[in-house]
């Protein structure tokens, strides 16, 4: 059975709506972690999670990029999203099962940073192992975030996609059915 | 209509379903009684638009003519086998048998059973319904070199 045949949402209407108000909600707080219901049977090796975000967020005007573990799910999307192939620093989306370099993704231009990339990024765990603190718009008080999974410099490099402003790119972290955002207005220290 | 495909090993499959994209949900539904598989819908069945282009005349630049009403169903069965259907119109009930078919007719065990109760009557159908419109308008054609000849 090739990897097309994994169905997408089973109410497509209802479904993207609920996982755009749970992407619009994460990028709104920052850190706060939310639970998709997603499609029942996502494609390996994709979470419920990173799937949703994927049906919810791309379609045929994004192009799309994936890292080679997560090629195996590109006839799924495509099947059911219609989204170009892309090379990393043209992508709007990039889909990643592993930590990858912010900086080699399009950050868009200071006439419109709007442009820039939103980085998908599959994780082990979110809730436990290495705490980040938050700070930034839509968060009243620095909070934390739990993530597993991180490539050792994120910090740093966050720091410097941070630095970057207007330009940047915006990340939506997945594990399993829980999603959240770290917009490029969020600054993370260590926690 | 009598569609005349080049036989290819995708012919047979082009011939079948352009066959169900014609027939109604109520032919359909008739004739499949027993012979659906058990299959889980991937996609659809869902509505959607598909531009038609026409042409003026054997010589004349494609144009955009309007869009047309279509549902699509694609469906997977138990064994694994994927259906797929467009259809004209908006009957999505219509579309989701057809992709069911489509799925049970790639199956070595069920094809020839389907071909027969359900292919084999709708083609003859569509086909007799084909011929009966050409011939109603082969009566109202105008043979010019009649005319050309009657007036010398």
């Amino acid at each position: 059975m090739t990897n097309l045949a994994h169905p997408g949402f089973v109410d497509p209407v209802h479904d993207a709506q609920a996982g755009f108000r749970a992407v619009l909600e994460a990028m709104a707080r920052p850190g706060c972690v939310h639970v998709v219901a997603g499609p029942p049977e996502p494609p390996p090796p994709l979470d419920r999670a990173t799937a949703c975000v994927l049906l919810t967020l791309v379609d045929i005007d994004t192009p799309l990029w994936l890292d080679d573990a997560a090629e195996a799910a590109r006839p799924w999307g495509t099947f059911h999203t219609g989204a170009p192939a892309a090379v990393l620093g043209h992508a709007a989306f990039a889909l990643a099962l592993s930590p990858i370099k912010l900086a080699t993704l399009d950050a868009g231009t200071d006439e419109g940073p709007e442009d820039s990339a939103t980085l998908i990024l599959q994780v082990a765990a979110l809730g436990t192992g290495r705490l980040l603190r938050l700070e930034g718009p839509g968060l009243a008080a620095p909070t934390t975030l739990a993530v597993d999974g991180l490539a050792p410099d994120f910090v740093a490099q966050w720091a410097a996609n941070h630095a970057r402003y207007p330009r940047g790119i915006d990340l939506i972290l997945c594990a399993g059915d829980r999603l959240a955002a770290l917009p490029r207005t969020v600054s993370i220290k260590e926690g | 209509m009598p569609t005349l495909l080049p036989s290819s090993p995708q012919s047979a499959r082009q011939r079948w379903m352009a066959t169900l994209a014609r027939a109604s949900a109520d032919e359909l539904t008739a004739r499949a009684e027993g012979l659906l598989p058990t299959y889980t819908r991937l996609r659809g069945p869902e509505l959607g638009l598909v531009m038609l282009q026409g042409r003026a005349g054997g010589t004349g630049q494609p144009f955009n003519l309007g869009e047309a009403t279509v549902s699509r169903c694609t469906i997977r069965t138990e064994a694994g086998l994927l259906g797929h259907a467009y259809c004209l119109g908006r009957d999505l009930r219509r579309a989701e048998l057809a992709a069911a078919l489509d799925a049970a007719l790639q199956d070595p065990a069920a094809h020839d059973a389907v071909q027969r109760a359900v292919i084999a009557p709708l083609a003859a159908t569509q086909a007799e319904a084909a011929a009966t419109t050409a011939r109603r308008a082969a009566a109202t054609q105008v043979q010019f070199f009649t005319m050309a000849t009657m007036r010398s």
